[in-house]
């Protein structure tokens, strides 16, 4: 099965509107909370009037920060603990200030609009360069300068390096922030019974949620059920530790009922974490060939008003991913997380090693512009090449497995048939009426596979292992309990595809399982592309020890030894012997009879496993664009896209494709449309979908994929992952081409998003 | 994306509907297909205490050709006029400007009457009706008047209808077989319009061309329209595209883009006329 492009198991509930989101559950007596956000972006509370909001009908209570400060701090930065609502002043609009319980949500709302809060104002410092600034005053209050993490990420200085390399030069960079924007917000019920709360919400990581919500509340993790039902998108900001998930369980203890939190979408915008905003400073030292010779980084991150323990140091895998999938022998890196009067920043989709892509691919180009030469061979003179994997990175503990770089890059050239292109492109030039053609490249690397423990227990996590429960029923069928939690991946397919080859079952008789911590035995979840690379080793595991054992049943049925069957159809046969055969389900049958079992033998045909990745994986691959930008108004329309990626082993070549469609989309929405924008007093200036611009169906192109299926020596199936590969490649192609297309007016870079109107500022600028 | 209360009532007849509006004052506001008045209360920045339904009062969805005038009734769903024949022989920018209004959807529902009276400064039909030189009717406590276009809109998402009153019809000068174009630049393929250019070939020569996204209402290009009636060529014409604009200065563009893109479209309006 695996390689095959099945259809998935979940779209038959999906696709006919009959999935089970957090708001389709209904629990009776049902209560509804509802925030107050700040309205202002930097300000001290000086009140908060809920009078007339309590004397609304229908309205339970309203609490603020002191109603909760029996409660430990929510998951923070050591040192920089945070509350459940702002406590005495507000960093950013948007924050919750108050929480607001009524008998259904529209009293909810009209009663959070009832409660007045006073605020006086304090200067607003929307941008790090105001947040740092000599006369900046301290947004969160144990961080002087609002500086709240410098880390220098390699001890190489290479100033000398630079100073002996041929030639040199600089770029400052932007990757802006964006926003998530799943197609379901944030959502939590919470219903506290008994010694415990049952917790509903749409997350990416049950257990984890489970394990917080139990430290928080004291309890046992037995007596705490965090269930993630159908997660309509998550993109990496639903593994942020909001406060509702915590308040929810509160607040359904305090009033013995159960309350439910559904955040809309304009909350969304300015509530839920953003990801990316970094400003890029960089050097590069470079000899006549293009080879880069050294690269010296500087990023300044904007992680938002209050520090979040994963955005503080996200920049750390930005700058382990720096080098690409370049041979660069020396690379210093430091970064600054600065707190801005912004919504908090932390996942999304890729977290730090898209923008560690964009910088590299958009050096390279610069500096193949600096020389005269082609984009394409600036790369192959740089690039890793395969006989030198696994490849040790410059810096320590990032070792990446194998891939062919140079092959995905011929693939692509090939494909784009990159030549012609170039002559198209100089023909349209000398033609004042045709559009701009530009051509851009992107050869990407980005990490896969998230483990190995002692690297995810940096994040707080348990370990980085996936776990997996086999148990073939008696029938024959098959149930897989798995500890990640999905959220549009197709889990239920792959993992019963890989499921199917193992055990010699049908797919159709395979169920997966997952989401819910009273069912499932552990997990860690799903984020960092670790569903096949590490839950998919987990299946097999058991998978391969259920085989194992169901051989051993069968041999004892057959009389005959393990080692002497095959497998056939639907069981085994002793080998050789057409009439010594036996189906799985009678093998199945079996293992539940004791006394028909040789003496000894465990009852039941299941297996529970733990996969421990060696290390992270390298998902690889080259993306190119081709542009056309009218020349009276500067949009840019995506002509092309055409994608190469390396994978490793692809399990669903459809469910593959699906993963890559869907990254570029978010690459390109980056690279053209999207940007969370706030005003120089911090206010939010893309609070709604009329604002924020996510590209439609009809604003992306059709895309080209490819495969080349180079696998992973780190884990047995071989697979690298991809849920991020798309969004990590699409910018900087997108970009790369835009540039290109009016790398003749001397034009050097565009910042994203690459709207029509900046790109015809920058062309009107530059003629 | 939560609204405040309201009650709502269904009327059965333009009458009803007119009756229920002058009951209920300033707090009552009609309902058509919804889709400009449900997303802004669900904003908030609606907050009608009534909502008095005439979405379903068929009797204002019609279009009928009455003599060298198109009369088209205020809940004619912007689908109906993409695809009407009589659109389409004799004011058939009114269709073009329809087809390029957000998504299936949002045609179904919507009307022309809402979009009018919604007035907002880049709705498509209004360019269209405002080059078209349309006249809308209005009824009222007081009776029927007819406003030309020109003097409808009177601010960002103002009109000159008087409280209780009732858009009940638009009415068009057919213009068969005269040349149009309509241009839309906008920021996604389904999109409100950052700028748009109507223009409709005259009986006698000349053309009319109406702006959108320009300024607090839809405008008439007037000086690029008397400047071809002077007898200048397209492109110096088309330079005035925004001469006596106030085009908006904000997140989605700035005044000088907006000015800019007011010359190319026009520019290409005139190049398809
Ligand atoms: C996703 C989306 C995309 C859109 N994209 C575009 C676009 O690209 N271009 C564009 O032009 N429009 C666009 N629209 C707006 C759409 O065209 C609306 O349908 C239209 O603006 C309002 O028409 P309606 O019938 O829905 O009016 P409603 O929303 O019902 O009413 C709008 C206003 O007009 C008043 N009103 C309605 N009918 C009458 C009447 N007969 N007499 C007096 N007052 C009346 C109402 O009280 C209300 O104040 C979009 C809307 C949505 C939701």
């Amino acid at each position: 099965m695996i390689g095959s492009a099945v259809p998935r198991k979940e779209d038959a509930a999906l696709l006919t509107g009959r999935g089970t989101f957090v708001d389709d559950i209904h629990r009776p007596g049902l209560l509804h909370m509802v925030y107050v956000h700040s309205t202002e972006a930097h300000a001290l509370i000086t009140g908060v009037d809920a009078e007339e909001a309590r004397s609304l009908p229908g309205v339970v209570g309203v609490w603020t920060a002191r109603d909760f400060a029996g409660l430990p701090p929510r998951p923070s930065v050591p040192g920089l603990e945070r509350g459940y609502l702002a406590a005495g002043k507000v960093h950013y609009v948007g924050e919750p200030v108050a929480v607001v319980v009524a008998a259904d949500r529209y009293a909810a709302a009209d009663a959070a609009r009832a409660v007045r809060v006073a605020y006086e104002p304090l200067p607003v410092m929307a941008t790090v360069a105001d947040a740092l600034a000599r006369d900046s005053v301290p947004i969160f209050a144990p961080l002087p300068g609002n500086l709240a993490l410098e880390q220098q990420v390699t001890p190489d200085d290479v100033t000398a390096d630079l100073e002996a390399a041929p030639h040199r030069l600089r770029a400052r960079l932007v990757n802006q922030r964006c926003a998530g924007a799943p197609m379901e917000p944030y959502g939590v019920l919470a219903d506290w019974t008994g010694a415990g709360p049952t917790v509903w919400a749409t997350v990416q990581a049950p257990h984890r949620v489970r394990a917080e919500i139990a430290e928080r509340f004291g309890l046992a993790r037995h007596l705490v059920r965090v269930v993630a039902p159908d997660v309509g998108g998550a993109f990496g900001v639903k593994s942020s530790f909001m406060p509702e998930l915590f308040l929810a369980p509160e607040l359904s203890r305090r009033l013995g009922r159960p309350v439910k939190y559904v955040e809309t979408r304009g909350e969304h915008m300015v509530h839920t974490y953003h990801g990316r905003d970094q400003l890029q400073d960089v050097e590069v030292g470079f000899d006549d060939e293009g080879r880069i010779l050294a690269l010296d980084v500087t990023l300044t991150v904007n992680i938002g008003g209050v520090p979040d323990p994963v955005g503080i140091g996200l920049a750390t895998l930005t700058s382990y991913m720096l080098g690409g999938c370049y041979k660069i022998p020396k690379i210093a890196a430091r970064y600054r997380s600065v707190v801005t009067n912004t919504t908090p920043t932390a996942s999304y989709r890729g977290a730090g090693r898209p923008e560690a892509s964009f910088l590299i691919e958009r050096v390279v180009d610069l500096v193949a512009r600096e020389l005269g030469r082609d984009p394409a061979d600036v790369r192959k003179a740089n690039l890793i090449q395969p006989g030198e994997m696994p490849y040790q990175t410059p810096f320590e503990g990032i070792v990446y497995d194998e891939a062919d770089y140079p092959a995905a890059l011929d693939l692509l050239l090939d494909r784009l048939g990159y030549a012609g292109l170039r002559e198209e492109q100089a023909r349209r030039l000398a033609d004042p009426r045709a559009p701009l053609l530009g051509v851009g490249l992107s050869t990407f690397v980005e990490m896969g596979g998230f483990g190995p423990t002692p690297l995810f227990e940096q994040f707080g996590y348990l370990g980085g292992w996936e776990s997996a429960n086999v148990r073939m029923q008696p029938d024959g069928s098959v149930i897989v309990l798995v500890g990640t939690a999905p959220h549009g991946q197709g889990h239920q397919t792959a993992l019963a595809q890989i499921a199917a080859d193992q055990l010699g079952v049908p797919f159709d008789a395979i169920s997966v399982l997952y989401g819910d911590t009273a069912v499932v035995q552990e997990g860690t979840g799903t984020m960092g592309s670790r569903g096949m690379p590490v839950a998919g080793n987990a299946v097999r595991m058991a998978a391969v020890e259920v085989a194992d054992k169901a051989r051993r049943v069968a041999a004892h049925m057959l009389e005959a030894d393990a080692d002497d069957l095959v497998r056939i159809g639907d069981g085994f046969q002793v080998k050789g012997v057409p009439d010594a055969t036996v189906t799985l389900a009678e093998v199945a049958e079996r293992a539940f009879k004791p006394h028909l079992l040789p003496e000894g033998t465990a009852l039941g045909l299941e297996n529970t496993s733990y996969f421990e990745p060696k290390n992270l994986s390298y998902p690889s691959g080259a993306h190119g664009c081709v542009v056309e930008i009218d020349r009276d108004t500067g949009r840019v329309s995506i002509l092309r896209y055409v994608c190469v990626d390396d994978c490793g082993t692809v399990i669903n070549p459809m469910t593959a494709r699906g993963q890559i469609h869907g990254g570029v989309a978010q690459g390109i929405a980056q690279a053209l449309f999207e940007k969370v924008a706030f005003d120089a007093g911090g206010r939010p200036l893309t609070a709604s979908l009329e604002d924020y611009m996510v590209p439609g169906a009809l604003d992306l192109p059709p895309y080209e994929t490819h495969h080349i299926e180079t696998r992973s020596s780190f884990n047995p199936l071989g697979a690298k992952g991809l849920g991020e590969a798309g969004a990590t490649a699409a910018p900087q192609a997108v970009v790369n081409a835009v540039v290109d297309a009016l790398a003749h007016l001397g034009v050097r870079d565009v910042e994203m998003p690459c709207t029509p109107e900046r790109v015809w500022k920058v062309m009107h600028d530059a003629s | 994306m939560i609204p405040a209360g309201f009650s709502y009532v269904r009327a059965g007849s333009v009458e009803e509907a007119l009756d229920e509006l002058s009951r209920h004052g300033g707090a009552a506001r009609p309902l058509a297909g919804g889709h400009s008045l449900l997303p802004a209360m669900k904003l908030r920045r609606a907050e009608p205490g009534v909502l008095v339904d005439i979405g379903r009062l068929r009797e204002l969805s019609y279009v009928r050709a009455d003599g060298d005038r198109i009369a088209v009734g205020a809940l004619t769903s912007h689908r109906t006029l993409e695809r009407d024949p009589v659109v389409a022989a004799q004011v058939p920018l009114l269709a073009a400007a329809a087809r390029r209004i957000g998504d299936p959807q949002v045609r179904n529902r919507g009307t022309i009457g809402g979009s009018l009276a919604h007035a907002d400064p880049a709705a498509d039909l209004a360019g269209a009706v405002l080059a078209l030189d349309g006249v809308l009717v209005a009824r009222g406590p007081a009776g029927v008047r007819e406003i030309p276009a020109r003097e409808f809109f009177t601010g960002r998402c103002r009109n000159a209808l008087a409280p209780g009153e009732l858009l009940t019809e638009i009415r068009l000068p057919a213009a068969p077989g005269r040349s149009y174009a309509f241009e839309k630049f906008s920021r996604r393929a389904l999109d409100w319009a950052v700028v748009g250019v109507a223009a409709q070939a005259r009986p006698g020569g000349g053309v009319a061309i109406a702006l959108i996204g320009m300024g607090p209402t839809p405008v008439r290009a007037t000086a690029v329209e008397e400047a071809l009636a002077a007898g200048e060529p397209a492109a110096e014409a088309a330079r005035l595209a925004a001469w006596g604009c106030e085009p908006p200065d904000d997140a989605v563009a700035s005044a000088s883009y907006r000015t800019h893109l007011a010359e190319v479209l026009v520019t290409r309006a005139l190049a398809a006329l």
